[in-house]
């Protein structure tokens, strides 16, 4: 049963819509949302209604420090992502306000946890930005594998050796075994908005019945999510964002 | 999880233990049968269980991982996987033919053997660099060379490949290979470039022609180190025979830069293929080490700042050291679809840090095929005016000689002989002449670069001089495939 892991969707639908079709069409049977739906982009209410809908079908879904900021205005926003929110706030229905704050911010299955940030005080938001953030993750995560977002580029962290982690940058649709007795902290990468230079949206796929983790690349038209986010009148560097993944 | 000693007669997961071939520190080797799989196999059993290192555990998971990643006959293909939870094993075919390891308790061995098996060699390892992934534990033992002449790499515990994450990164110190072969950066932990590969493969040709090693066994890890400076004794002060083309090949894979050595295994492959075509340095007429204060250069040098250099990275490597192909029409010379063919060629060159061109003459011949190499024989039926053409066509690019052969070559089909050449010495790119609206007499052309481009093993560029005039009507209509013309 793969299952198709989405992180950082960020209001950006022809992202979202792209992934899901490219996960359907690898074989995904289940969806796992790892939150911020939310900020940046155009389309907060489209995408937050069919997360609901998804969520009523099977998906897990998971609350990101932008769905949590729509109820709890963060001091640590800057200015850019602090207007975005405020455009999201103004889009989103109470219903969906409701939604977002009663998502779970972490969620194990059998031997994989699933969190936004980090498994590790996961209301702090801390990003997995080196081998000791890792490993702190994976120790809170209490299991073999733990999959993540928050971090805008996908990487792959492994227990090199007992305690200790290494990143690896994962190659695009090259499936990777995640054997052995040792944890594995996978960043899926963002769908809305990508930060590595390269447009396309970031998405993984865990199959498993082998055990193995795909990281995608999923080319969309990013140029009219972009022209979207100017047309909503939000900040022209947020579209620039969009349209360069940076 | 079987306890105790397995042996002869135990079954695991249907696989039945035969004769015992190996038992060695990380683990053992039996014979197996199974009833669903046919044809010798081996099975491979790494020590496990209390008291055991991890390391043989790691050299389980990292050669299961990459041998189910690699293709091709160079390597053995994975026919079973044993639960890492419960028993781990390996079930390979059993590989017929001989240990490169009995082999080199032969040497000193003749030179064109020696190139023959090193040639063989390093055609495996072109084709295991090109799929990203490198050995770093080459040596006599890991290869066997089969009936048909082919090498076989075996024993993938310690290997890299870029698509995967490295177990091993971190486990450095105890696992950097084996001492006598391992490489210069390797010692110093660096475990992703393809050339240290090359660096092992010139010491077992410094092995199979000297019967020594150029570093001997070290024990220690300050003896493996001395090769971050050591000047090792030329395989001439050993055996005198030697000639210089293999001395300068060995020595050049042993460089401790790798940006000194080969930057392909194809390269490789392609001089020991061709000894009249390696550039002699200083490298081939050396008879003894570095002088003593040269040697304490290397060893200050090596203490100050890191000897091994930068390493590329697998993946870098891949269009960083082509073999370029060019086939150049000598039997009907037409100054402007050569001179587009140069410019072509030019650009193509631009782009590549190391290159190899091979420029290619085809006569069409009349009898048998026959592949000669130009220069070789003095050829009293124009084989000479063809290399001529040649040398003069790629005269303007003014390349040194290392980077350039020239070969003419004999043949009934000229797309065979130039598809055959190009498979033989690793081509990436082939660059030939698209056949022009005029050259439609010329029917073997055409269709030579047709039946070149949709059998290449590389990408092929054709190459078409602009029309001087409008074209006929009929320049559109796609001409039939002349099927006698295909090799």
């Amino acid at each position: 049963m793969p299952i198709a892991l989405l992180s950082d969707i960020h209001a950006n639908l022809e992202a979202f819509e792209a992934c899901r079709r490219h996960a359907r069409a690898a074989g995904a049977t289940r969806l796992a949302l790892l939150g911020d739906f939310v900020g940046y982009g155009a389309d907060p209410a489209a995408v937050v209604e069919r997360v609901m809908q998804l969520q009523a079908e099977g998906a897990l879904v998971l609350k990101g420090n932008h769905d949590d900021a729509v109820a709890r205005p963060a001091r640590y926003m800057n200015d850019l992502a602090a207007e975005a929110m405020e455009f999201s706030r103004a889009q989103l229905s109470t219903v969906q306000k409701e939604f977002l704050a009663a998502l779970p911010l972490v969620a194990h299955e059998g031997a994989v946890c699933f969190a936004h940030a980090s498994a590790a005080s996961p209301e702090r938001w801390d990003y997995l930005d080196g081998p000791s953030a890792a490993w702190r993750c994976a120790e809170a995560a209490g299991t073999r594998l733990t999959f993540c977002g928050h971090v805008h580029r996908q990487m792959l962290w492994f227990e090199a050796r007992p305690g200790g982690m290494s990143p690896f940058q994962p190659v695009p649709s090259s499936p990777i075994p995640l054997r052995g007795n040792r944890r594995w902290v996978a960043v899926v990468g963002s769908v809305g908005q990508p930060r590595d230079r390269r447009p396309a949206a970031g998405y993984a796929l865990f199959d498993p019945a082998v055990g193995a983790l795909t990281f995608h690349r999923v080319p969309y038209d990013h140029l009219a999510a972009a022209q979207k986010i100017r047309a909503a009148g939000l900040s022209l560097q947020l579209a620039r964002r969009v349209e360069a993944g940076i | 999880m079987p306890s105790g000693p397995l042996a002869t007669g135990a079954e695991i997961d249907g696989f039945v233990l035969g004769e015992r071939i190996h038992a060695g520190a990380m683990g053992r080797l039996f014979r197996v049968a199974h009833p669903d799989h046919l044809g010798p196999m081996v099975m491979k059993l790494p020590r496990f269980g209390a008291g055991e290192s991890a390391e043989s555990l790691l050299g389980f998971e990292t050669e299961s991982t990459i041998l189910s990643a690699l293709s091709g006959s160079h390597f053995p293909r994975l026919i079973a996987v044993g639960d890492l939870e419960r028993v781990p094993y390996l079930v390979l075919p059993f590989i017929g033919g001989e240990g490169l390891g009995k082999i080199a308790a032969r040497a000193p061995l003749p030179a064109e053997e020696i190139a023959r098996l090193g040639a063989a060699i390093a055609d495996a390892l072109h084709v295991l660099h090109r799929q990203d992934a490198i050995h770093l534990d080459l040596k006599p033992d890991n290869v066997i060379v089969r009936p048909d002449g082919l090498a076989t790499l075996i024993d993938f515990g310690l290997a890299h490949h870029a698509r995967f994450p490295d177990l091993l990164a971190e486990e450095q110190r105890h696992m950097a290979g084996s001492a006598p072969y391992v490489s210069p950066e390797q010692v110093e932990g660096r475990r992703d470039d393809p050339r240290s590969d090359l660096f092992a493969l010139g010491v077992v040709l410094y092995e199979l022609a000297s019967g020594e090693l150029p570093f001997g066994i070290p024990a220690t890890t300050a003896g493996l180190r001395d090769r971050l400076w050591r000047d090792p004794l030329p395989p001439r002060a050993h055996v005198a025979s030697v000639p210089p083309w293999l001395q300068e090949v060995i020595l050049r894979c042993l460089e401790v830069k790798a940006a000194a050595r080969y930057q392909s295994a194809a390269h490789v492959a392609f001089d020991l293929r061709h000894p009249d075509r390696v550039q002699l340095t200083g490298r081939a007429g050396k008879s003894a080490a570095a002088s003593p204060l040269a040697q304490l250069r290397r060893w200050w040098g090596a203490r100050h700042g890191s000897a091994a250099s930068r390493g590329r990275r697998a993946e870098e490597n891949r269009d960083a050291a082509p073999v370029i192909l060019v086939a150049v029409d000598t039997g009907h010379p037409d100054t402007v679809r050569d001179e587009a063919l140069l410019r072509a060629t030019r650009r193509r060159i631009a782009v590549a840090e190391e290159f190899r061109l091979v420029c290619l003459a085809v006569r069409g011949g009349f009898e048998r095929p026959v592949i000669a190499a130009a220069e070789s024989t003095p050829d009293p039926d124009g084989h000479l005016d063809h290399l001529v053409r040649l040398r003069h066509w790629v005269e303007p690019l003014k390349l040194p000689p290392e980077r350039l052969s020239l070969h003419v070559v004999e043949a009934l089909r000229p797309a065979g002989a130039i598809l055959d050449f190009a498979r033989r010495n690793h081509a990436d790119t082939i660059i030939l002449g698209a056949p022009t609206a005029g050259e439609r007499a010329l029917a073997w052309w055409r269709s030579a670069a047709s039946a070149v481009a949709s059998q290449a093993p590389c990408s092929v560029h054709l190459v078409r001089a602009p029309a001087a005039h409008e074209a006929p009507d009929n320049a559109f209509e796609i001409p039939a495939f002349t099927e006698e013309d295909v090799p």
